[in-house]
Protein backbone atom coordinates (compact mmCIF):
# COMPACT_ATOMS: atom_id res chain seq x y z
CA UNK A 1 0.00 0.00 0.00
CA UNK A 2 1.20 3.43 -0.74
CA UNK A 3 2.49 5.42 2.37
CA UNK A 4 0.51 8.96 2.03
CA UNK A 5 2.74 9.97 5.03
CA UNK A 6 -0.20 11.19 7.20
CA UNK A 7 -2.02 13.35 4.30
CA UNK A 8 -4.13 10.74 3.15
CA UNK A 9 -7.63 11.53 5.47
CA UNK A 10 -7.17 15.27 4.41
CA UNK A 11 -6.60 14.50 0.56
CA UNK A 12 -9.87 12.52 0.67
CA UNK A 13 -11.48 15.61 2.55
CA UNK A 14 -10.00 17.65 -0.52
CA UNK A 15 -11.47 15.55 -2.34
CA UNK A 16 -14.79 15.81 -1.12
CA UNK A 17 -14.67 19.05 -1.10
CA UNK A 18 -13.49 18.74 -5.83
CA UNK A 19 -16.69 16.81 -5.85
CA UNK A 20 -18.88 19.09 -3.78
CA UNK A 21 -17.96 22.09 -5.53
CA UNK A 22 -17.69 20.58 -8.59
CA UNK A 23 -21.78 19.67 -8.38
CA UNK A 24 -22.85 22.60 -6.83
CA UNK A 25 -20.88 24.97 -9.44
CA UNK A 26 -22.96 22.55 -12.05
CA UNK A 27 -26.03 22.99 -10.92
CA UNK A 28 -25.73 27.01 -10.47
CA UNK A 29 -24.41 26.87 -14.30
CA UNK A 30 -27.33 24.76 -15.44
CA UNK A 31 -29.57 27.51 -14.11
CA UNK A 32 -27.48 30.17 -15.29
CA UNK A 33 -27.48 28.73 -18.53
CA UNK A 34 -30.77 28.41 -19.14
CA UNK A 35 -31.49 31.49 -18.23
CA UNK A 36 -28.86 32.89 -20.39
CA UNK A 37 -30.24 30.92 -23.56
CA UNK A 38 -33.51 32.31 -22.97
CA UNK A 39 -31.98 35.81 -22.61
CA UNK A 40 -30.08 34.93 -26.36
CA UNK A 41 -33.37 33.56 -27.72
CA UNK A 42 -35.28 36.49 -26.46
CA UNK A 43 -36.88 39.04 -29.14
CA UNK A 44 -36.28 41.99 -26.39
CA UNK A 45 -32.86 43.45 -28.14
CA UNK A 46 -31.84 44.83 -24.45
CA UNK A 47 -32.20 40.81 -23.25
CA UNK A 48 -30.82 39.99 -26.44
CA UNK A 49 -27.68 42.04 -25.24
CA UNK A 50 -27.39 41.29 -21.85
CA UNK A 51 -27.02 37.87 -22.99
CA UNK A 52 -24.15 38.18 -25.93
CA UNK A 53 -22.13 40.44 -23.51
CA UNK A 54 -22.38 38.30 -20.87
CA UNK A 55 -21.02 34.90 -22.86
CA UNK A 56 -18.42 37.13 -24.77
CA UNK A 57 -16.74 38.48 -21.77
CA UNK A 58 -16.93 35.31 -19.93
CA UNK A 59 -15.47 33.40 -22.40
CA UNK A 60 -12.79 35.77 -23.56
CA UNK A 61 -10.89 36.08 -19.89
CA UNK A 62 -9.28 33.26 -18.34
CA UNK A 63 -10.98 31.40 -15.94
CA UNK A 64 -7.98 32.03 -13.14
CA UNK A 65 -8.37 35.86 -13.70
CA UNK A 66 -12.17 35.78 -12.98
CA UNK A 67 -11.67 33.44 -10.08
CA UNK A 68 -8.92 36.19 -8.72
CA UNK A 69 -11.57 39.18 -9.67
CA UNK A 70 -13.96 37.99 -7.75
CA UNK A 71 -12.47 36.13 -5.12
CA UNK A 72 -10.24 38.85 -4.16
CA UNK A 73 -12.25 41.85 -5.19
CA UNK A 74 -15.57 40.30 -4.05
CA UNK A 75 -14.72 41.37 -0.25
CA UNK A 76 -13.68 44.33 -1.09
CA UNK A 77 -17.01 45.41 -3.13
CA UNK A 78 -18.82 43.48 -0.60
CA UNK A 79 -17.90 45.67 2.36
CA UNK A 80 -17.95 48.96 0.12
CA UNK A 81 -21.30 47.75 -0.01
CA UNK A 82 -21.81 47.19 3.42
CA UNK A 83 -20.03 50.59 4.60
CA UNK A 84 -22.48 52.50 2.31
CA UNK A 85 -25.53 50.59 4.51
CA UNK A 86 -23.65 52.05 7.56
CA UNK A 87 -23.22 55.07 6.34
CA UNK A 88 -26.64 55.62 4.91
CA UNK A 89 -29.04 53.37 7.34
CA UNK A 90 -26.67 52.50 10.16
CA UNK A 91 -27.15 49.00 9.64
CA UNK A 92 -23.77 46.77 10.77
CA UNK A 93 -23.50 44.12 9.67
CA UNK A 94 -19.87 42.58 8.35
CA UNK A 95 -19.94 39.46 5.45
CA UNK A 96 -16.90 37.24 5.15
CA UNK A 97 -16.26 36.05 1.37
CA UNK A 98 -16.36 32.32 2.05
CA UNK A 99 -13.74 30.57 -0.41
CA UNK A 100 -15.76 28.04 -1.09
CA UNK A 101 -18.82 29.94 -1.69
CA UNK A 102 -16.73 32.12 -3.79
CA UNK A 103 -15.63 29.16 -5.79
CA UNK A 104 -18.63 27.92 -6.27
CA UNK A 105 -20.04 31.30 -7.66
CA UNK A 106 -17.31 31.55 -9.88
CA UNK A 107 -17.19 28.23 -11.67
CA UNK A 108 -21.06 28.60 -12.02
CA UNK A 109 -21.06 31.97 -13.60
CA UNK A 110 -18.22 30.93 -15.96
CA UNK A 111 -19.66 27.80 -16.73
CA UNK A 112 -23.10 29.68 -16.88
CA UNK A 113 -21.75 31.45 -20.08
CA UNK A 114 -20.89 28.52 -21.70
CA UNK A 115 -23.93 26.09 -20.70
CA UNK A 116 -25.90 29.10 -22.56
CA UNK A 117 -24.63 28.51 -25.55
CA UNK A 118 -25.27 24.26 -25.26
CA UNK A 119 -28.58 25.41 -24.41
CA UNK A 120 -29.20 27.66 -27.15
CA UNK A 121 -28.15 25.95 -29.97
CA UNK A 122 -30.07 22.63 -28.37
CA UNK A 123 -33.50 24.77 -28.31
CA UNK A 124 -32.93 25.97 -30.96
CA UNK A 125 -32.73 22.13 -32.62
CA UNK A 126 -36.56 21.71 -31.37
CA UNK A 127 -38.51 21.40 -34.31
CA UNK A 128 -41.47 24.04 -33.77
CA UNK A 129 -43.90 21.60 -35.06
CA UNK A 130 -43.42 19.65 -31.70
CA UNK A 131 -44.67 22.80 -29.36
CA UNK A 132 -47.49 23.50 -32.37
CA UNK A 133 -48.30 20.16 -31.70
CA UNK A 134 -48.52 19.96 -27.72
CA UNK A 135 -50.49 23.62 -28.02
CA UNK A 136 -53.42 21.84 -30.28
CA UNK A 137 -53.37 19.14 -27.30
CA UNK A 138 -54.37 22.16 -25.13
CA UNK A 139 -51.47 21.75 -22.89
CA UNK A 140 -50.83 25.08 -21.15
CA UNK A 141 -47.29 27.19 -21.42
CA UNK A 142 -45.90 26.02 -18.84
CA UNK A 143 -47.07 21.92 -19.12
CA UNK A 144 -45.72 21.98 -22.72
CA UNK A 145 -42.15 23.10 -21.76
CA UNK A 146 -42.07 20.36 -19.14
CA UNK A 147 -43.34 17.56 -21.17
CA UNK A 148 -42.13 18.63 -24.87
CA UNK A 149 -39.70 21.20 -25.42
CA UNK A 150 -37.52 20.82 -22.67
CA UNK A 151 -36.96 16.76 -22.78
CA UNK A 152 -36.67 17.61 -26.68
CA UNK A 153 -34.03 19.88 -26.10
CA UNK A 154 -32.45 17.77 -23.45
CA UNK A 155 -31.55 15.63 -26.14
CA UNK A 156 -29.33 17.79 -28.13
CA UNK A 157 -27.88 19.54 -24.89
CA UNK A 158 -26.64 16.57 -23.20
CA UNK A 159 -23.47 16.19 -25.45
CA UNK A 160 -22.95 19.48 -24.86
CA UNK A 161 -23.63 19.38 -20.86
CA UNK A 162 -21.41 16.14 -20.74
CA UNK A 163 -18.02 18.56 -22.27
CA UNK A 164 -19.05 21.24 -20.07
CA UNK A 165 -18.73 19.11 -16.89
CA UNK A 166 -15.50 17.63 -17.84
CA UNK A 167 -14.03 21.14 -18.25
CA UNK A 168 -15.74 22.18 -15.12
CA UNK A 169 -14.47 19.38 -13.16
CA UNK A 170 -10.93 19.79 -13.87
CA UNK A 171 -11.32 23.81 -13.21
CA UNK A 172 -11.97 23.03 -9.82
CA UNK A 173 -8.04 22.93 -9.63
CA UNK A 174 -8.16 26.32 -9.75
CA UNK A 175 -9.36 27.15 -6.28
CA UNK A 176 -6.93 25.99 -4.32
CA UNK A 177 -4.74 28.60 -5.68
CA UNK A 178 -6.78 31.54 -4.15
CA UNK A 179 -6.81 29.37 -0.66
CA UNK A 180 -9.73 26.98 -0.70
CA UNK A 181 -8.55 23.63 0.55
CA UNK A 182 -9.36 20.96 -2.05
CA UNK A 183 -7.45 18.39 -3.30
CA UNK A 184 -5.21 20.34 -5.47
CA UNK A 185 -3.81 22.26 -2.53
CA UNK A 186 -3.61 19.32 -0.17
CA UNK A 187 -1.60 17.81 -3.17
CA UNK A 188 0.52 20.93 -3.27
CA UNK A 189 1.34 21.50 0.22
CA UNK A 190 2.34 18.03 0.97
CA UNK A 191 4.54 18.13 -1.78
CA UNK A 192 6.34 21.18 -0.39
CA UNK A 193 6.37 19.72 2.77
CA UNK A 194 7.84 15.59 1.96
CA UNK A 195 9.41 17.14 -1.90
CA UNK A 196 7.64 13.89 -3.48
CA UNK A 197 5.80 15.39 -6.15
CA UNK A 198 4.64 11.49 -7.86
CA UNK A 199 3.31 10.29 -4.20
CA UNK A 200 0.87 13.17 -3.94
CA UNK A 201 0.23 14.47 -7.47
CA UNK A 202 -0.58 11.02 -9.08
CA UNK A 203 -3.21 9.71 -6.62
CA UNK A 204 -4.86 13.14 -7.54
CA UNK A 205 -4.79 12.57 -10.94
CA UNK A 206 -6.44 9.24 -10.79
CA UNK A 207 -9.14 10.65 -8.73
CA UNK A 208 -9.88 13.12 -11.25
CA UNK A 209 -9.52 10.64 -14.31
CA UNK A 210 -12.09 8.07 -12.05
CA UNK A 211 -14.75 10.69 -11.63
CA UNK A 212 -14.32 11.54 -15.55
CA UNK A 213 -14.66 8.08 -16.36
CA UNK A 214 -17.65 7.43 -14.02
CA UNK A 215 -19.22 10.46 -15.15
CA UNK A 216 -18.54 9.65 -19.10
CA UNK A 217 -20.29 6.36 -18.13
CA UNK A 218 -23.31 8.25 -16.76
CA UNK A 219 -23.73 10.69 -19.63
CA UNK A 220 -23.73 7.34 -21.84
CA UNK A 221 -26.91 6.10 -20.06
CA UNK A 222 -28.64 9.41 -19.73
CA UNK A 223 -28.17 10.00 -23.56
CA UNK A 224 -29.51 6.32 -24.32
CA UNK A 225 -32.15 7.46 -22.20
CA UNK A 226 -33.34 10.68 -24.29
CA UNK A 227 -32.75 9.40 -27.08
CA UNK A 228 -35.78 6.94 -26.36
CA UNK A 229 -37.68 7.24 -29.75
CA UNK A 230 -35.29 8.46 -31.51
CA UNK A 231 -32.88 5.49 -32.34
CA UNK A 232 -32.32 3.78 -35.09
CA UNK A 233 -33.90 0.32 -34.30
CA UNK A 234 -36.65 2.43 -32.70
CA UNK A 235 -39.91 1.03 -34.29
CA UNK A 236 -41.26 4.57 -35.16
CA UNK A 237 -38.56 5.00 -37.68
CA UNK A 238 -39.25 2.07 -39.71
CA UNK B 1 7.12 60.16 -30.57
CA UNK B 2 8.43 62.91 -28.82
CA UNK B 3 4.57 64.32 -28.67
CA UNK B 4 3.54 60.18 -27.87
CA UNK B 5 5.62 60.19 -24.86
CA UNK B 6 4.31 63.35 -23.63
CA UNK B 7 0.81 62.29 -23.74
CA UNK B 8 1.30 59.04 -22.47
CA UNK B 9 3.06 60.96 -19.02
CA UNK B 10 -0.05 63.20 -19.22
CA UNK B 11 -2.14 60.99 -18.89
CA UNK B 12 -0.21 58.52 -16.31
CA UNK B 13 -0.02 61.64 -14.18
CA UNK B 14 -2.01 61.39 -10.87
CA UNK B 15 -2.64 57.55 -11.06
CA UNK B 16 -0.82 56.33 -8.78
CA UNK B 17 -1.57 52.43 -10.07
CA UNK B 18 -0.91 52.61 -13.79
CA UNK B 19 2.52 54.16 -13.77
CA UNK B 20 5.14 53.93 -16.06
CA UNK B 21 7.04 50.74 -13.55
CA UNK B 22 3.57 48.83 -13.49
CA UNK B 23 2.86 48.86 -17.21
CA UNK B 24 6.11 47.55 -17.46
CA UNK B 25 4.81 44.30 -15.48
CA UNK B 26 2.02 44.31 -18.09
CA UNK B 27 4.23 44.48 -20.80
CA UNK B 28 6.90 41.41 -19.95
CA UNK B 29 3.80 39.65 -18.84
CA UNK B 30 2.59 39.91 -22.24
CA UNK B 31 5.67 38.93 -23.98
CA UNK B 32 5.64 35.82 -21.20
CA UNK B 33 2.56 34.63 -21.74
CA UNK B 34 3.07 34.97 -25.52
CA UNK B 35 5.91 33.10 -25.95
CA UNK B 36 4.75 30.39 -23.49
CA UNK B 37 1.70 29.71 -25.44
CA UNK B 38 3.39 30.10 -28.59
CA UNK B 39 5.91 27.83 -28.23
CA UNK B 40 3.71 25.12 -26.30
CA UNK B 41 1.48 25.39 -29.63
CA UNK B 42 4.24 25.05 -31.90
CA UNK B 43 5.74 22.37 -30.76
CA UNK B 44 2.32 20.93 -29.40
CA UNK B 45 1.31 20.51 -33.06
CA UNK B 46 4.81 19.25 -34.46
CA UNK B 47 4.35 16.01 -31.90
CA UNK B 48 -0.06 15.94 -32.77
CA UNK B 49 0.58 14.98 -36.62
CA UNK B 50 2.48 11.58 -36.46
CA UNK B 51 0.69 10.97 -32.99
CA UNK B 52 -3.18 11.97 -34.90
CA UNK B 53 -1.75 9.16 -38.02
CA UNK B 54 -0.71 6.83 -34.61
CA UNK B 55 -4.28 6.92 -33.21
CA UNK B 56 -5.90 5.91 -36.01
CA UNK B 57 -3.62 2.95 -36.84
CA UNK B 58 -4.97 -0.88 -36.89
CA UNK B 59 -2.10 -1.62 -34.93
CA UNK B 60 -3.10 -2.12 -30.81
CA UNK B 61 0.82 -1.45 -29.86
CA UNK B 62 0.98 2.15 -31.79
CA UNK B 63 -2.74 2.90 -30.87
CA UNK B 64 -3.67 1.94 -27.32
CA UNK B 65 -0.54 3.63 -26.22
CA UNK B 66 -1.54 7.21 -27.49
CA UNK B 67 -4.64 6.82 -26.54
CA UNK B 68 -3.47 6.56 -23.37
CA UNK B 69 -1.60 9.36 -23.39
CA UNK B 70 -4.05 11.61 -24.86
CA UNK B 71 -7.04 10.10 -22.28
CA UNK B 72 -4.79 10.73 -19.03
CA UNK B 73 -3.84 14.62 -20.44
CA UNK B 74 -7.13 15.48 -21.27
CA UNK B 75 -8.86 13.91 -18.22
CA UNK B 76 -6.56 15.64 -15.19
CA UNK B 77 -6.30 19.63 -14.96
CA UNK B 78 -3.57 21.56 -16.28
CA UNK B 79 -2.60 22.64 -12.95
CA UNK B 80 -1.79 18.86 -11.84
CA UNK B 81 0.29 18.23 -14.57
CA UNK B 82 2.07 21.60 -14.24
CA UNK B 83 3.35 20.67 -10.65
CA UNK B 84 3.90 17.41 -11.26
CA UNK B 85 6.77 18.60 -13.96
CA UNK B 86 7.84 21.92 -11.82
CA UNK B 87 8.44 19.54 -8.70
CA UNK B 88 9.37 16.08 -10.61
CA UNK B 89 11.91 17.50 -13.25
CA UNK B 90 14.46 17.05 -10.81
CA UNK B 91 13.79 13.60 -10.02
CA UNK B 92 15.78 12.84 -13.05
CA UNK B 93 19.01 11.51 -12.30
CA UNK B 94 22.06 13.69 -12.98
CA UNK B 95 19.62 16.16 -14.70
CA UNK B 96 20.96 19.04 -11.53
CA UNK B 97 24.69 18.22 -12.95
CA UNK B 98 24.23 18.46 -16.64
CA UNK B 99 24.08 21.49 -18.39
CA UNK B 100 20.26 21.50 -19.02
CA UNK B 101 19.99 22.53 -15.56
CA UNK B 102 20.80 26.21 -16.58
CA UNK B 103 16.93 26.13 -18.34
CA UNK B 104 15.40 23.51 -16.02
CA UNK B 105 15.85 26.14 -13.30
CA UNK B 106 13.71 28.73 -14.33
CA UNK B 107 10.02 27.83 -14.23
CA UNK B 108 9.57 28.87 -17.59
CA UNK B 109 10.63 25.24 -19.53
CA UNK B 110 8.80 23.27 -16.93
CA UNK B 111 6.21 25.04 -17.47
CA UNK B 112 6.68 24.53 -21.33
CA UNK B 113 7.05 20.92 -20.78
CA UNK B 114 3.69 20.62 -19.15
CA UNK B 115 1.79 23.17 -21.65
CA UNK B 116 2.88 21.46 -24.45
CA UNK B 117 2.18 18.18 -23.38
CA UNK B 118 -1.11 18.83 -22.63
CA UNK B 119 -1.92 20.63 -25.61
CA UNK B 120 -0.19 18.12 -27.89
CA UNK B 121 -2.76 15.48 -26.36
CA UNK B 122 -6.00 17.77 -27.12
CA UNK B 123 -4.62 18.56 -30.66
CA UNK B 124 -3.88 14.89 -31.27
CA UNK B 125 -7.54 13.85 -30.64
CA UNK B 126 -8.64 17.23 -32.65
CA UNK B 127 -6.30 16.03 -36.00
CA UNK B 128 -7.88 12.10 -35.03
CA UNK B 129 -11.35 13.00 -35.73
CA UNK B 130 -10.50 15.11 -38.94
CA UNK B 131 -8.43 12.37 -40.24
CA UNK B 132 -11.36 9.86 -39.36
CA UNK B 133 -13.66 12.07 -41.01
CA UNK B 134 -12.25 11.78 -44.32
CA UNK B 135 -14.96 11.57 -47.10
CA UNK B 136 -14.46 7.64 -48.38
CA UNK B 137 -14.92 8.94 -51.88
CA UNK B 138 -11.25 11.18 -51.42
CA UNK B 139 -9.78 7.98 -50.21
CA UNK B 140 -11.13 5.55 -52.97
CA UNK B 141 -10.20 7.98 -55.79
CA UNK B 142 -6.84 8.57 -54.17
CA UNK B 143 -6.19 4.60 -54.57
CA UNK B 144 -7.72 4.32 -57.85
CA UNK B 145 -4.91 6.51 -58.76
CA UNK B 146 -2.65 3.69 -56.80
CA UNK B 147 -1.21 5.90 -54.36
CA UNK B 148 0.60 4.11 -51.29
CA UNK B 149 -1.00 5.20 -47.94
CA UNK B 150 2.41 7.10 -46.98
CA UNK B 151 1.80 9.48 -50.21
CA UNK B 152 -2.43 9.54 -50.05
CA UNK B 153 -1.73 10.48 -45.96
CA UNK B 154 0.83 13.41 -47.08
CA UNK B 155 -1.35 14.58 -50.35
CA UNK B 156 -4.86 13.83 -49.79
CA UNK B 157 -6.33 12.89 -46.40
CA UNK B 158 -3.73 15.28 -44.08
CA UNK B 159 -4.63 18.55 -46.16
CA UNK B 160 -7.79 18.04 -46.04
CA UNK B 161 -8.21 16.94 -42.31
CA UNK B 162 -5.97 20.29 -41.53
CA UNK B 163 -8.80 22.10 -43.11
CA UNK B 164 -11.49 20.38 -41.06
CA UNK B 165 -9.68 20.61 -37.62
CA UNK B 166 -9.26 24.60 -38.22
CA UNK B 167 -12.43 25.11 -36.20
CA UNK B 168 -11.55 23.07 -33.76
CA UNK B 169 -8.21 23.57 -33.46
CA UNK B 170 -8.75 27.90 -33.00
CA UNK B 171 -10.78 27.20 -29.91
CA UNK B 172 -7.47 25.13 -28.52
CA UNK B 173 -5.52 28.16 -29.38
CA UNK B 174 -7.46 29.88 -27.06
CA UNK B 175 -8.10 27.39 -24.58
CA UNK B 176 -4.47 27.24 -24.48
CA UNK B 177 -4.16 31.53 -24.00
CA UNK B 178 -6.74 31.10 -21.02
CA UNK B 179 -4.70 28.09 -19.49
CA UNK B 180 -1.65 29.76 -19.45
CA UNK B 181 -2.93 31.87 -16.39
CA UNK B 182 -2.18 28.89 -14.29
CA UNK B 183 1.99 29.70 -15.20
CA UNK B 184 1.41 32.24 -12.50
CA UNK B 185 1.33 29.74 -9.64
CA UNK B 186 4.62 28.88 -10.51
CA UNK B 187 6.55 31.74 -10.07
CA UNK B 188 6.36 32.69 -13.55
CA UNK B 189 5.65 36.33 -14.07
CA UNK B 190 2.91 36.09 -17.00
CA UNK B 191 0.38 38.18 -17.85
CA UNK B 192 -1.88 36.95 -14.84
CA UNK B 193 1.37 36.93 -12.45
CA UNK B 194 2.01 40.68 -13.24
CA UNK B 195 -1.82 41.19 -12.37
CA UNK B 196 -1.18 39.80 -9.31
CA UNK B 197 1.55 41.60 -8.25
CA UNK B 198 0.11 44.93 -8.76
CA UNK B 199 -2.92 43.98 -6.88
CA UNK B 200 -0.57 43.15 -4.35
CA UNK B 201 1.36 45.65 -4.07
CA UNK B 202 -1.36 48.07 -4.41
CA UNK B 203 -4.29 46.25 -3.12
CA UNK B 204 -6.61 47.39 -5.77
CA UNK B 205 -8.11 43.99 -7.05
CA UNK B 206 -10.21 45.82 -10.02
CA UNK B 207 -7.93 47.55 -11.38
CA UNK B 208 -4.99 45.54 -11.59
CA UNK B 209 -7.60 42.58 -12.51
CA UNK B 210 -10.05 43.97 -15.31
CA UNK B 211 -7.18 45.51 -16.79
CA UNK B 212 -5.35 42.27 -17.42
CA UNK B 213 -8.91 40.50 -18.15
CA UNK B 214 -9.61 43.29 -21.30
CA UNK B 215 -5.29 42.62 -22.39
CA UNK B 216 -6.92 38.52 -22.33
CA UNK B 217 -9.91 39.47 -23.71
CA UNK B 218 -8.32 41.58 -26.92
CA UNK B 219 -5.50 38.57 -27.45
CA UNK B 220 -8.70 36.13 -27.58
CA UNK B 221 -10.24 38.28 -29.91
CA UNK B 222 -7.58 38.44 -32.57
CA UNK B 223 -6.92 34.94 -32.56
CA UNK B 224 -10.78 34.47 -33.24
CA UNK B 225 -10.05 36.95 -35.83
CA UNK B 226 -6.89 35.16 -37.44
CA UNK B 227 -8.87 31.68 -37.43
CA UNK B 228 -12.15 33.32 -39.45
CA UNK B 229 -10.20 34.69 -41.73
CA UNK B 230 -7.50 31.34 -42.13
CA UNK B 231 -11.28 29.58 -42.31
CA UNK B 232 -12.83 31.92 -45.24
CA UNK B 233 -9.87 31.37 -46.93
CA UNK B 234 -9.33 27.86 -46.45
CA UNK B 235 -13.13 26.39 -45.90
CA UNK B 236 -14.24 28.24 -48.91
CA UNK B 237 -15.20 25.04 -50.93
CA UNK B 238 -17.29 23.85 -48.45
CA UNK B 239 -20.00 27.09 -47.98
CA UNK B 240 -23.16 27.49 -49.63
CA UNK B 241 -21.98 29.66 -53.11
CA UNK B 242 -23.37 33.19 -52.58
CA UNK B 243 -25.96 35.00 -54.92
Amino acid sequence: MIDLQGYGPRLLDGALVTFELAVLSLILAVILGLLTASAKLSRNRFVHGIGTLYTTLIRGVPDLVLMMLLFYGGQIGINMLTDQLYYAFDIDIFINVNAFVAGVITIGLIFGAYMGETFRGAFQAVEEGQMEAARAYGMSGWLAFRRVRFPLMMRHALPGIGNNWMVLLKTTALVSIIGLTDMVRVAAEATKATHEPFLFMLPVAVIYLLIATLSEWGFARLTKRYNVGFGESSEWNN
Amino acid sequence: MEQLNSWFTALLSGNAIFTANTLGFYWNGLVTTIQLVFLSLLIGVILAVPLAIGRGSKRRWIKLPIYAYTYVFRGTPLLIQLYLVYYGVVFFDGIQDSIFWVVFKQAFFPALIAFTLNTAAYTTEIFHGAIKNTAKGEIEAARAYGMSRRLMMRRIILPSAFRRALPAYGNEVIFMLHASAVASVVTIMDLTGAAYYVYARFYAPFQAFIFVALIYLCLTFGIMFVFRKLEKRLLAHLRPRGA
